[in-house]
């Protein structure tokens, strides 16, 4: 294997891992706290046990999060030592930020864990909400630093000497509120969906049915909210790609020939060769529209850039296919849940409605990827985008495929402890908190 | 304000030994302890170091990010010729990391896996202070460089050489030092007080002698250590300050009434090592083969990048220090 493809799976892999458990790492938080509200709130024992059954899944997700955020860090220099070189100083100033928050979040967490009978009973839930809101603050600082990459700003580029630097320009570059807003509603989202699934369930199930409703109840109506709020901010996302990044919206929509009333592709295998896509389902001016509200706008396509400087167009258009095909999808069973729970209270307790959410525990999490592929794949031949390319960032360093065969093992056993840790948590639910 | 950054820097080293290292010498006193003891000292540890063990740890990811953002030359010229020991290192904090947690969060707590956990723990714990020391010496030796033309050369001798694995065997030695210290004051227990004595005993006179290989290991390879630090007056007074309160803690060490003291002494001894050597050094951070070297005060990013870091780490610390402290008071155990 190429260096250079090793080090981008590397850092693929490592990202794609650490963004589920950092998401499920900063939304259980709030759970948690919300549960642990209602139980000082309505001394029902049920929320105390779900609060704390909820706090091991963070501790867990925490640590993970940490050690492969740690990794991350050293990452970006030992891969890409040419990149950090030059853009350490330009974008630190929310890395800085993000150490600074992080921080506080882990002391948070050490008091809500062990504050249990220690503490005072409101400073206790106070220090859960500190995790939750510390560790939201750390991914939207960190995803802002990755819109910079996106949106550079903050510093001139004259003659390859990046000058004039001034930080804080750079951390509140134009993709920074669209990215993170997307990014924080997706986190919600996908974790609500894959808790709620779980509790679901259980439910399904008949295992300790009082807990698991309330549980699922509380990650449901997050995760709903947040799926029926994602299109919204993916059209402001959608719409700063078309100003700021044009080929990468242009690979998105496998969007080749420049045109009026240009349409928008569901689907379909795009020919990179004959510049076409078959057999996709094709809405003419809906493109147009979505970009610039206007049906008739000109919006320009692949062949208005560079070969060279064309992101792969297969992957970015599948990718993002397949994240708006699930995020919508889940779009609807967010509203059928609102609906129960306003309208049709007996739905909420029939198989056919616990399996839909059985079905969707993975939904969240597949479209997550689906959209981190679109936005690091998209940005492709670029690590800054029109600035520099990712090829140019590399280690000279040799042998980069062994290391990224010994982090894909890493990152698969890690997982695979993950999944059989919450698997016992959750087979253990009877016997630990049913006296 | 580069001033403000580079202390920043230092501070965030030292507090990562002191804390983060005592936390690795937990594991390394759990390796070297016999079967009959483990599990008590395991509680032991585990009581004292569970709540804050996360937040010891954030110091490493504050010193990667100074360093990543006002230091990017320094950081990708070590990113690039320490690549190994830097992975190595990770592995060591994943593993270890996960490993703790796994073992106290896993919901059936049978044999098989706690021990397996323990396994992973234990070694870790030994290995990453190991490397991390390896690292600090490489950085030191001038064995770095970056004119070789073959992989061995360019990316196995940078590190891998008798002075960096001395330092590493030292840094290994002074956490499990600490630990041992720290946890005298953890229990109440008279035979376990004798023996975590004795441990703290047998693993500074470890110290002694690991200390006494690096100054072999540095004449072997030519680095000049001993010249560095006995030709700097600050690095000679730190040398001296830690052997008399080495002499002091001997001394102080049987005495129940004394556990605060000998945590602060061997503190303040850790500390006056890295003051040695960061002053008999500084401001060179990297030291290259044939003597070329990288600075804190010339190889920074530029003055506005400085500034806003040195910002942000002041109002950080704002708000890290006070709850951190409070962390320390709220889980320290209560003297009867």
């Amino acid at each position: 294997m190429d260096d250079f493809i090793a080090a981008r799976s590397q850092m693929a892999l490592s990202l794609g891992f650490h963004i589920i458990y950092s998401c499920i790492g900063m939304v259980m938080p709030v759970f948690m706290a919300i549960s642990h509200y209602k139980w000082i709130k309505t001394k029902d024992p049920v929320y105390k046990n779900v609060t704390i059954a909820w706090s091991k899944g963070v501790a867990i997700f925490f640590a993970t999060g940490a050690v492969s955020g740690t990794m991350l860090s050293f990452e970006l220099g030992l891969l890409w030592p040419g990149f950090m070189k030059h853009a350490g100083p330009i974008f630190g100033m929310p890395f800085s930020l993000e150490g600074t928050a992080f921080f506080i979040e882990a002391i948070a967490l050490g008091f809500f864990l062990y504050g249990w009978n220690k503490l005072n009973t409101w400073f206790h839930w106070f220090t859960g909400v500190v995790v939750g809101v510390s560790g939201i603050a750390s991914g939207i600082l960190v995803v802002s630093a990755n819109s910079w990459m996106n949106s550079p700003s903050g510093f001139d580029y004259v003659d390859g000497k990046y000058l004039n630097i001034n930080p804080l320009k750079a951390m509140f570059n134009a993709a920074w509120f669209s990215e993170s807003l997307h990014m924080t509603i997706a986190a919600f989202s996908a974790t609500g969906f894959a808790v709620a699934g779980i509790h679901a369930l259980m439910i399904y199930r008949k295992r300790n049915v009082a807990f698991h409703t309330k549980s699922f109840k509380i990650a449901i109506i997050f995760g709903a909210a947040a799926a029926i709020l994602q299109p919204l901010s993916g059209d402001i996302s959608a719409k700063g790609a078309a100003k700021r990044q044009p080929a990468k919206l242009a690979a998105m929509e496998a969007y080749f020939h420049t045109q009026k009333y240009a349409p928008l592709v569901i689907g379909g295998i795009p020919d990179t060769a004959a510049k076409k896509v078959n057999y996709g389902l094709e809405i003419p001016g809906l493109l147009s529209f979505l970009v610039h509200d206007n049906f008739k706008t000109v919006v320009n396509g692949l062949d208005k850039i560079p070969v060279k400087d064309q992101p792969p167009i297969a992957v970015t258009h599948y990718a993002f296919q397949i994240m708006v095909g699930i995020g919508t999808i889940m779009m609807f069973i967010g509203i059928l849940y609102f609906i129960a729970l306003w309208k049709k209270k007996d739905w909420l307790k029939q198989p056919w409605f616990l399996k839909l959410f059985i079905i969707a525990t993975p939904s969240g999490f597949i479209a997550l990827e689906a959209g981190w592929t679109v936005t690091e794949v998209g940005r492709q031949p670029w690590i800054i985008q029109g600035v520099m390319r990712t090829s140019e960032a590399v280690t000279k360093m040799p042998g980069i495929q062994y290391t990224f065969y010994l982090f894909t093992f890493i990152y698969f056993t890690l997982s695979v402890f993950v999944i059989f840790l919450l698997k016992r948590q959750i087979q253990m639910v009877p016997e630990l908190y049913d006296k | 304000m580069l001033y403000v950054v580079i202390l920043f820097l230092f501070a965030a080293i030292t507090l990562y030994f002191l804390l983060g290292g005592a936390d690795f010498g937990a594991g390394i006193i759990e390796l070297f302890t016999s079967d009959d003891n483990k599990h008590r000292t395991r509680k032991t540890m585990y009581q004292a170091i569970g709540p804050i063990w996360e937040a010891n740890h954030m110091w490493l990811i504050i010193t990667v990010v100074i360093l990543f953002v006002g230091f990017p030359d320094i950081y990708s010229e070590m990113c690039t010729y320490l690549h190994i020991p830097l992975l190595i290192l990770l592995l060591g904090i994943i593993a270890r990391g996960t490993a703790f947690t796994f073992r106290n969060y896993d919901a059936i707590k049978d044999e098989k896996t706690q021990g397996f956990y323990n396994h992973i723990f234990v070694y870790s714990s030994f290995v990453t202070p190991l490397f991390l020391g390896i690292i600090a010496g490489s950085a030191l030796s001038g064995q770095i460089d970056p004119t070789a033309k073959d992989f061995v050369h360019a990316y196995v001798f940078s590190w891998f050489n008798w002075f960096s694995v001395a330092v590493g065997f030292f840094t290994v030695a002074l956490c499990g030092f600490l630990a041992a210290i720290y946890i005298v004051g953890e229990t109440d227990n008279v035979n376990d007080i004798k023996r975590y004595i004795k441990k703290a005993k047998i693993s500074n006179i470890a110290a002694v002698v690991c200390g006494a290989l690096v100054f072999v290991a540095s004449e072997i390879e030519h680095v000049g250590l001993s010249h560095w630090i006995f030709g700097n007056a600050v690095s000679l007074a730190a040398v001296i300050a830690a052997t008399l309160s080495l002499i002091l803690l001997w001394f102080i060490i049987s005495e129940k009434r004394n556990r605060q003291w000998i945590r602060l002494l061997a503190a303040f001894q850790v500390s006056m090592i890295l003051i040695s050597v960061g002053a008999s050094r500084f401001p060179r951070f990297v030291i290259f083969k044939g003597g070329s070297s990288m600075s804190l005060l010339t190889d920074h990013a530029t003055v506005n990048t400085i500034d806003d870091l040195g910002i942000g780490l002041l109002i950080g610390s704002l708000f890290i220090l006070p709850a951190l402290g409070y962390l320390y008071y709220s889980f320290q155990r209560k003297e009867r």
